[in-house]
């Protein structure tokens, strides 16, 4: 099972910076980080006309699906992922084994400097979510939720 | 698991609707769809096949409205359910935090919904879940049709828990909000207790 997982407002700051760099020095269009499970941590650049939140859940099934393919040819998992569009391309990575970045770029970058900016970005990245599960397992960084009660359950369904 | 941002004051949390091929699991969220406000629905993905049979799954984001300042996100998807796409069914509920079996009541499928029970506990298991610690509920669909089968021998066959179960007629929306309703409050009650 995987463990809980949280993310922090300094942590945040520090993830949408190294996104923001790789965004710039990469010459991007856009960067995004999903986690395993679909879920969007972060977003970076020209996301006004994505539906971020179905690319987090598409990306998440793309990878787990393309694991499963991995581990049937006795690979542990297919860490890059490059689908070529006519305009955009898409480059998929996973950090650390646990986060996915995903980075959209047109003719304006090359997939060789993407890859190359991704794999700087990915250990900053690393670092930074290492320091964050440490966190997350110190006892007593309880859960908001620890103190909710029926009636705040019962509010959420009033409507 | 579910994903706590305190960043931007979210929670997200990820629902399975489980059960055998063409139970109702893609209509539940269908009606879901359709009839939530548009502030609280993201876009409906299917990834099906040409005659509408689910590939892969369906996903659909839903916002529930705020506890304690937190916005409570919950992501639903549906595993497809014809027997032969178990590798795509491991993969869906990787990261689950609440199920909801959705049990074929016609009398000739009986044993495709224990078929599918089974798979579902054996395939959480793999994940390392015990299907009796987690947010699980059964929904009861087609309770419509004629050849449905009496609720005490589905009860029999698929709750010898006793986890709470409706009845339902998913596209008329019968029995739909009150299944999602009661696996999103067991998903919270669950993180009352800081797993």
């Amino acid at each position: 099972m995987q463990p809980q997982m949280v993310m922090y407002d300094e942590e945040f700051q520090q993830i949408s910076l190294v996104c923001e760099r790789l965004a710039k020095e990469a010459n991007a269009k856009v960067v995004f980080l999903v986690d395993k499970n679909g879920q969007l941590i972060a977003s970076i650049g020209a996301t006004e006309n994505i539906d971020t939140t179905s690319l987090a859940s598409l990306t998440a099934g793309n990878i787990a699906a393309t694991g499963g393919l991995a581990k049937l040819i006795g690979e542990k998992e297919f860490s890059i992922l490059f689908h070529e569009g006519e305009r955009d391309n898409l480059h998929i990575s996973i950090v650390g084994g646990r986060v996915i970045l995903v980075v959209i770029f047109d003719t304006r970058s090359s997939l060789g400097l993407v890859r190359l900016r991704v794999k700087k970005a990915s250990d900053e990245l690393n670092k930074i979510f290492d320091g964050l599960m440490k966190k997350v397992q110190v006892p007593g960084a309880g859960s908001p939720f620890a103190e909710i009660t029926d009636d705040d359950i019962d509010n959420l369904f009033s409507e | 698991m579910s994903f706590i941002n305190y960043s931007s004051r979210e929670i997200n949390c990820k629902i399975v609707y489980y059960g055998p091929g063409l139970c109702g699991k893609t209509t539940n969220l269908q009606y879901i769809y359709a009839n939530t406000n548009q502030q609280a629905k993201g876009k409906m993905i299917s990834l099906a096949t040409e005659t509408e049979r689910t590939l892969f799954f369906d996903f659909l984001p839903l916002s529930l409205g705020e506890i304690r300042g937190f916005k409570t996100r919950f992501h639903l998807y549906t595993v497809p359910g014809q027997v032969f796409y178990d590798a795509s069914r491991k993969l869906i509920l990787k990261g689950v935090d609440g199920v909801v079996f959705v049990a074929d009541s016609q009398m000739e499928r009986m044993e495709a919904n224990d078929e599918s029970m089974m798979n579902l506990r054996s395939n959480l298991q793999e994940q390392g879940y015990d299907l009796d610690k987690i947010p699980f509920v059964i929904q009861y669909n087609k309770r419509d049709l004629p050849n449905a089968a009496p609720m005490e021998e589905l009860q029999a066959m698929l709750n010898p828990r006793n986890i709470p179960y409706f009845e339902a007629v998913a596209p008329k929306g019968e029995g739909v909000y009150e299944t999602l309703k009661a696996i999103a409050r067991l998903i919270l009650t669950e993180l009352r207790k800081g797993t």
